[in-house]
């Protein structure tokens, strides 16, 4: 059986420090859509070792309720990657999120280790989901080969900061990371999976923040990395449909809904034939709110 | 699974545990505990300790643990670091999730 669904809602990604225990412990309590232990930068090299321990027994023993569980192994050219996967597949993680991939053989090497782990475990094959993050110039421009390396894929997501320094630029108001945004969202959707957007650094500028959200979710990205859980309920804020464009997205529904009862092939809502996109943007703004409601059950 | 040298894992934060294990030729695994929940879990977290060396294989070790209110996993996982860097190992055993 997969560990993973590609069709999921994915507003959120909370990053939590591999060798942390107090926020391993406290994560399930936040209202974030996946929840992805960090092996790589987070954890200083000395560490790793601890880190993956504790990542490898909280994945075994803690019940995280229905969040994704997302672990960020170390990439594989450093000799840490391997034993990472070596760790974390056995532990039942549901998707890998395999950083600065620069190319689709990136994600086939990893995919083969994978593979190879979950057989020696008796584990399907297959049932290991995987994504990655693109971190360089290299990488955003491979965008499409990557989205497309790998069934396993769930979605791709923008490492902003070693991008930014790729590029020779740092991060500023969001136009520097315009091209690769652009790149890996129609890369993603291309493939039929996920986009999903960088983190946010500065925790205590809420309107920067949201100004970022806003703008990542009218490009088409599917959720953004957070780094503290003070982000989360914004970010959400965010993707909730407003009032008005719920009302409309139900109306087309029933007229779609009339039509079929009639016999008729066309349906109009208000004298405007409603054509195939418009009914698929409706039915995606219902099932984000639909879902979006059943997961921020009790959220601030 | 033999023990060479002293080693340590984990740290002093809250929710976490300090462990320190040496080799020893005999007497079994002792252990020294410190714990801010002594009086409701000193039992409990002494048994995780034993357990995961008995695991490992470890038949002969002094152990110090410094408490800071680790859950299970946390002190199994700080207790399997200290022992696999006392043996100088990376030869580490996965299991599966059952």
């Amino acid at each position: 059986m997969k560990r993973y669904t590609k069709d999921r809602l994915r507003r959120s990604m909370m990053f939590v420090p591999g060798n942390n225990p107090g926020m391993i412990r406290d994560v399930h309590i936040y209202p974030a859509d996946s929840i992805m232990f960090d092996l790589e930068d987070s954890v200083a090299y000395t560490e790793k070792d601890t880190a993956r321990l504790l990542v490898y027994n909280a994945l075994k023993t803690l019940n995280f309720g229905n969040k994704e569980i997302v672990v960020r192994i170390n990439d594989l050219s450093s000799g840490l990657g391997v034993m990472d996967l070596e760790a974390i597949v056995p532990a039942g993680v549901h998707v890998v999120r395999l950083p600065k991939t620069d190319s689709a053989q990136d994600v086939i090497d990893c995919e083969k280790e994978i593979a190879r782990i979950e057989r020696k475990h008796g584990i399907e094959v297959g049932s290991t989901g995987m994504m990655a993050a693109i971190e360089s110039a290299n990488g955003v421009l491979n965008a499409r080969e990557i989205a497309h390396a790998s069934d396993r894929l769930i979605g791709i997501a923008l490492g902003a900061e070693d991008y930014v320094t790729d590029l020779k630029t740092t991060r500023a108001d969001g136009i520097e990371l315009l091209f690769a945004r652009s790149m890996i969202l129609n890369a993603a959707r291309s493939a039929g999976i996920a986009a999903l957007d960088t983190v946010y650094s500065d925790v205590n500028n809420e309107e920067g923040f949201i100004a970022e959200a806003t703008l990542i979710k009218k490009l088409g990205f599917d959720g953004k990395s957070v780094i503290n859980p003070r982000q989360i309920a914004p970010l959400h804020k965010v993707f909730m449909p407003s009032e008005k464009d719920l009302n409309k997205a139900y109306a087309i529904m029933e007229a779609i809904e009339d039509a079929k009862k009639r016999g008729s092939g066309v349906a109009s809502l208000k004298g405007k034939m409603i054509d195939k996109p418009v009914v698929l943007r409706a039915q995606r703004l219902i099932a984000l709110h639909e879902a979006g409601l059943r997961m921020d059950d009790g959220e601030d | 699974m033999k023990l060479k040298v002293p080693s340590t894992a984990g740290t002093m934060e809250s929710n976490d545990v300090l462990v320190s294990i040496k080799p020893a030729k005999s007497g079994g695994i002792q252990i020294a505990l410190q714990s801010n929940v002594m009086q409701q879990y000193g039992r409990r977290i002494r048994e995780v300790i034993t357990e995961t060396l008995e695991e490992l294989g470890v038949e002969n070790a002094e152990v110090e643990a410094t408490d800071k209110g680790a859950l299970d996993c946390t002190i199994r996982a700080r207790v399997a670091a200290a022992a696999y860097r006392a043996a100088e190992s990376s030869d580490y055993h996965w299991e599966a999730k059952k």
